[in-house]
């Protein structure tokens, strides 16, 4: 299939089912609820060996958070609600609770809850402050050395979410290449309920599972590596000259499905003379994910 | 469907225990069988229809009209469902509620809202004493909820409270929060002698300087991030209340004479 001029592949990207959660976090400026929530998703790239994917949703208006301070959304994502706790907890004790001025709440509803507020509240060594607002929201605040720490309790655990919907970009150079994922990752990012959590959204270094190694759970992605084509069963033809890849997780299927969807649409809007001239995804031929997100649907 | 309607014959001679007039005890019954139910008086023997001019409707809505100070237990144990009072009530309305509405259009008397496990109780003239408190014996008084006063309060409102919110519109009496074990209390008016006296944990929030015991201890004037959420929960109960938390407390930490973890929040001028 062709779109002007760009080549979409007649495949489909496998995505898989994950435990995720959302969180709101606001600070006093948005610089400080920005900086409690980079660290928050840092080194949370991959589940291979973060523990878990995590990423900003989206920034909030004032209206829309609970404390009318400056806000984003944050959404985490991990292989169990086990591993999402102990991730969630272990992230919001050293990154949120740390940030200056920072608050942390629910970005999420469900009747499974995640403890946010619940597994730290003991840091304030018995001088943390338990409060129900009317409405059934809990609250704890928790002295900290330049006032409160105000956290929800809890939040809600999304057991249906997905993970792993991935697009792969092809060019005719590196700058054409990585024009065409950063105009897709614009795009992508104003989607609700997805994130992408590798740096800046993009990922160079696309994996296959296994590797000639003892013990590589995953190694590179040699048959979209240009430099070993012709060494290796190549999927590049020779115009292609470099390769991204853009890893999406969301809430939901219809998230990650409207994420794919958007950056599709942006990569062809941008064309192939200034961006990617073929976009493909990345599969284990279907039998291992639930989730199949066709490419030729996306765009139709 | 139109509510079913007590309407008050005369001036009862003798206090009234109207704990049976609520939804769930009324449901299934009409006009005739709520006029038998009996009401505990004194001595004398006396009916629903003895007292009240009883128009059957929908059972979940109740409308009594005409009032007395001595109607006592008004909506005890009320679970679901809505009461609305025009005039005074006697001791004890809404107490045990644990969901539902009662709205009081009067004055309401002593331990009013008593052990209040949630729900909504609005009296929208004053309130008794011990508002929200525990009878004698009892470890806690209100323990959920939301009880909203928009005249003044007698003393020792929100005795012994452990959770909800109660909101007074305009004064309360002494002791105030007394022995209060946690929860919400906010005082719009001025308050008497030692507000918060015993108070162990829970936070009352007060729109006037108080007169407080010696034993609180002031820790300084924050922009509380909490209180923007009360603030938002309230704006549609009480807009005087939600103005006040929407600004910045000076924090008193007290009562020390006990476990010293509760808090008195006077707004900063």
């Amino acid at each position: 299939m062709n779109i002007r001029g760009v080549a979409i592949d007649d495949t489909f990207a496998e995505a898989f089912a994950m435990a995720a959660t959302a969180i709101t976090i606001t600070g006093p400026t948005r610089r400080w609820a920005m900086n409690a929530a980079t660290s928050m998703t840092g080194f949370a790239t991959s589940i291979i060996g973060c523990g878990c994917e995590a990423g900003i949703d989206r920034e909030l208006r004032l209206s829309e958070t609970p404390d009318r301070r400056p806000g984003v959304r944050v959404i985490i994502l991990s292989m169990s609600p086990q591993e999402l706790q102990k991730q969630l907890a272990n992230r919001l004790g050293q990154c949120i609770l740390t940030a200056p001025g920072s608050a942390c709440f629910a970005g999420v509803g469900g009747s499974t809850r995640l403890k946010l507020g619940d597994a730290i509240r003991y840091f304030g060594d018995g001088w943390q402050i338990s409060k129900r607002v009317g409405d059934g929201r809990h609250f704890w605040r928790v002295p900290v050395m330049d006032g409160e720490f105000l956290c929800e309790a809890t939040t809600g655990l999304v057991s249906d979410a997905v993970g792993g919907g991935n697009l792969l970009l092809m060019g005719r150079s590196y700058q054409t290449t990585l024009r065409a994922a950063e105009a897709a990752i614009d795009a992508m990012r104003a989607v609700p309920d997805a994130i992408m959590p590798f740096p800046g959204g993009i990922v160079r270094s696309g994996t296959k599972i296994g590797g000639k190694y003892k013990g590589m759970l995953a190694s590179t992605n040699d048959a979209f590596c240009p430099t070993v084509r012709g060494a290796v069963e190549s999927a590049l033809d020779p115009s292609i000259a470099s390769v991204l890849e853009i890893v999406i997780d969301g809430l939901g299927e219809a998230a990650v499905a409207g994420a794919m969807r958007a950056g599709l649409k942006a990569i062809v809007r941008l064309g192939p003379k200034r961006g990617a001239v073929r976009v493909s995804a990345g599969n284990y031929g279907g039998g291992l994910g639930p989730f199949k997100f066709h490419l030729k649907e996306l765009v139709a | 469907m139109k509510p079913v309607t007590f309407t008050l014959r005369r001036e009862p001679d003798q206090r009234l225990d109207c704990a049976p007039l609520v939804p769930h005890r009324l449901a299934g019954l009409g006009a005739g069988e709520i006029a038998r139910i009996p009401l505990n008086t004194t001595r004398q023997k006396v009916t629903a229809g003895d007292m009240f001019r009883i128009r059957a409707g929908d059972p979940t809505k109740i409308h009594f009209e005409g009032g007395s100070e001595r109607l006592d237990n008004i909506a005890e144990g009320l679970t679901a469902g809505e009461i609305q009072f025009e005039g005074p009530v006697g001791k004890a309305a809404g107490r045990n509620m644990s969901g539902g509405r009662l709205t009081i259009a009067g004055n309401a008397g002593p331990f009013a809202g008593s052990g209040l496990s949630g729900g909504r109780l609005e009296i929208k003239g004053n309130a008794g004493e011990l508002l929200g408190g525990p009878f004698p014996g009892e470890m806690q008084g209100v323990r959920g909820g939301l009880i909203i006063v928009r005249g003044s309060a007698g003393h020792r409102a929100a005795d012994r409270m452990r959770r909800g919110i109660i909101v007074i519109e305009k004064e309360a009496g002494d002791y105030v929060a007394s022995r209060m074990i946690a929860g919400t209390l906010i005082v719009l008016g001025a308050t008497g002698q030692l507000p918060a006296y015993l108070m162990r944990r829970g936070t009352l929030f007060l729109a006037e300087p108080p007169s407080l015991s010696p034993t609180f201890l002031p820790s300084g004037t924050f922009p509380f991030g909490f209180t923007r959420l009360f603030a938002d929960h309230l704006r549609a109960e009480s807009r005087a209340a939600a103005r006040l938390l929407r600004g910045s407390f000076q924090r008193y930490a007290g009562d020390m004479a006990v476990l010293g973890k509760g808090e008195v929040l006077v707004a900063a001028s």
